[in-house]
């Protein structure tokens, strides 16, 4: 019978290595790419150090397990737009069958970042189910999504960087970071607010309502 | 299809020609006995989008989405399925999202599964609780007026609206 190791990070050391404030910023590139979709917790703030309070990023402060599927509705909406979706292990972990969902659609035009620290950062570093064998990228895998990635080393960077701007399918990139805060940001709670400046700068720069 | 059984569903290739006339290009889906012939039509549809879920909280989070981007969409669930959608919910409500949903009820009128009782007679409490309105219809000649009226608050309006099909409309399963 197959046993998992559950001595806290015992699988988690070798591989979550990467420094997120670095990782994050060097893998998304020129954010201005993307619509974005950041899930709740240290993604959020992973994405608003790198954007600052922007109208084209949507990010959450809870509904847990939103994200790669709100992802997928703006994909669909708009298929001139690459859509990027940058989220937790924990997050994604919450809602692992929207995996299944998006890669049976397969848009062209989503992208999906796994921020994959092995821990839930907001709750008390409790460790998740990827630092205890769970590997998402084969998850998505799985799912049919074709275009998958780890990112673990600096050197892979570049690679996943290019994945994401691909228009062939849905990719997915599992970032494997070290289980560290994410950089300081002061998120904006305001979910009604980041609504009505979404939509408005889609409007104003190309008259759909 | 006969006579009878065309009379049966009429309403709900109705309803699908106003969903479409009102820009709906998203129809998310469980799949259900009650919603077959939506499902069926939107699945053949060239011009929507039919998205499988599955478990119905994917909805919720993609029709969101789907907002953010100017579209408009539907999710198609059973009442079972609200359960699922509770705190996904809270994205809506604290986005000011429009948000419609057709619930086919179980537990409802004439069900003969015991299971279906506790989230059939649930729906209309949690929906209201995470301040979703109901619209509820027993009738076929309901329906395209309800659907109207629906259509209206959510994305005029921009409020969260279910329209609740009853057991009355679409007939309940008898084991």
């Amino acid at each position: 019978m197959p046993t998992i190791d559950l001595t806290p990070g015992a699988t988690a050391a070798a591989s979550f290595t990467l420094e997120r404030g670095e990782a994050v910023p060097a893998l998304i590139g020129t954010h201005e790419d993307f619509l974005i979709i950041a899930g709740l917790g240290g993604t959020a703030c992973d994405v608003g150090a790198v954007t600052g309070d922007a109208p084209h990023v949507y990010s959450l402060g809870g509904a847990m397990g939103a994200a790669a599927m709100m992802g997928l509705g703006l994909a669909l909406a708009r298929p001139d737009k690459r859509v990027l979706v940058v989220t937790g292990d924990g997050e994604l972990l919450m809602n692992l069958g929207a995996l299944a969902t998006i890669g049976v659609i397969d848009p062209p035009n989503l992208a999906i970042v796994c921020v994959d620290n092995g821990h839930y950062g907001e709750t008390g570093w409790q460790q998740s189910h990827t630092s205890l064998g769970v590997d998402l990228e084969q998850i998505a895998k799985g799912c049919g999504i074709k275009r998958t990635r780890t990112v673990a080393a600096n050197d892979d960077i570049p690679g996943g960087t290019r994945l994401l701007r691909e228009g062939n399918g849905t990719c997915f990139v599992l970032l494997r970071v070290k289980p560290t805060d994410p950089p300081p940001f002061k998120r904006n709670f305001d979910a009604a607010l980041m609504r009505n400046r979404f939509r408005a700068i889609l409007r104003d720069n190309d008259g759909v309502s | 299809m006969d006579a009878g059984a065309a009379a049966k569903t009429g309403w709900q290739h109705d309803l699908y020609d106003l969903l479409r006339r009102h820009g709906i290009t998203q129809f998310a889906y469980v799949p259900d006995a009650g919603h077959t012939v939506l499902i069926d039509l939107a699945l053949a549809d060239p011009h929507v989008r039919a998205i499988a879920l599955t478990t119905e909280e994917e909805g919720v989070a993609l029709l969101a989405g789907a907002d953010l981007g100017g579209a408009r969409g539907v999710l198609l669930m059973q009442s079972s399925g609200v359960g699922n959608c509770v705190n996904m919910l809270s994205l809506i409500k604290g986005g000011r999202f429009p948000f419609l949903t057709l619930v086919s009820m179980r537990g409802d009128f004439g069900e003969g599964n015991p299971w279906q009782f506790p989230m059939g007679q649930a729906t209309p409490a949690v929906l209201d609780a995470m301040g979703v309105i109901c619209v509820r219809i027993a009738q076929p000649e309901e329906v395209v007026p309800a659907a109207v009226a629906a259509l209206t608050m959510a994305f005029k309006a921009g409020q969260a609206v279910a329209v609740l099909l009853s057991q009355q409309l679409i007939g309940a399963k008898p084991f």
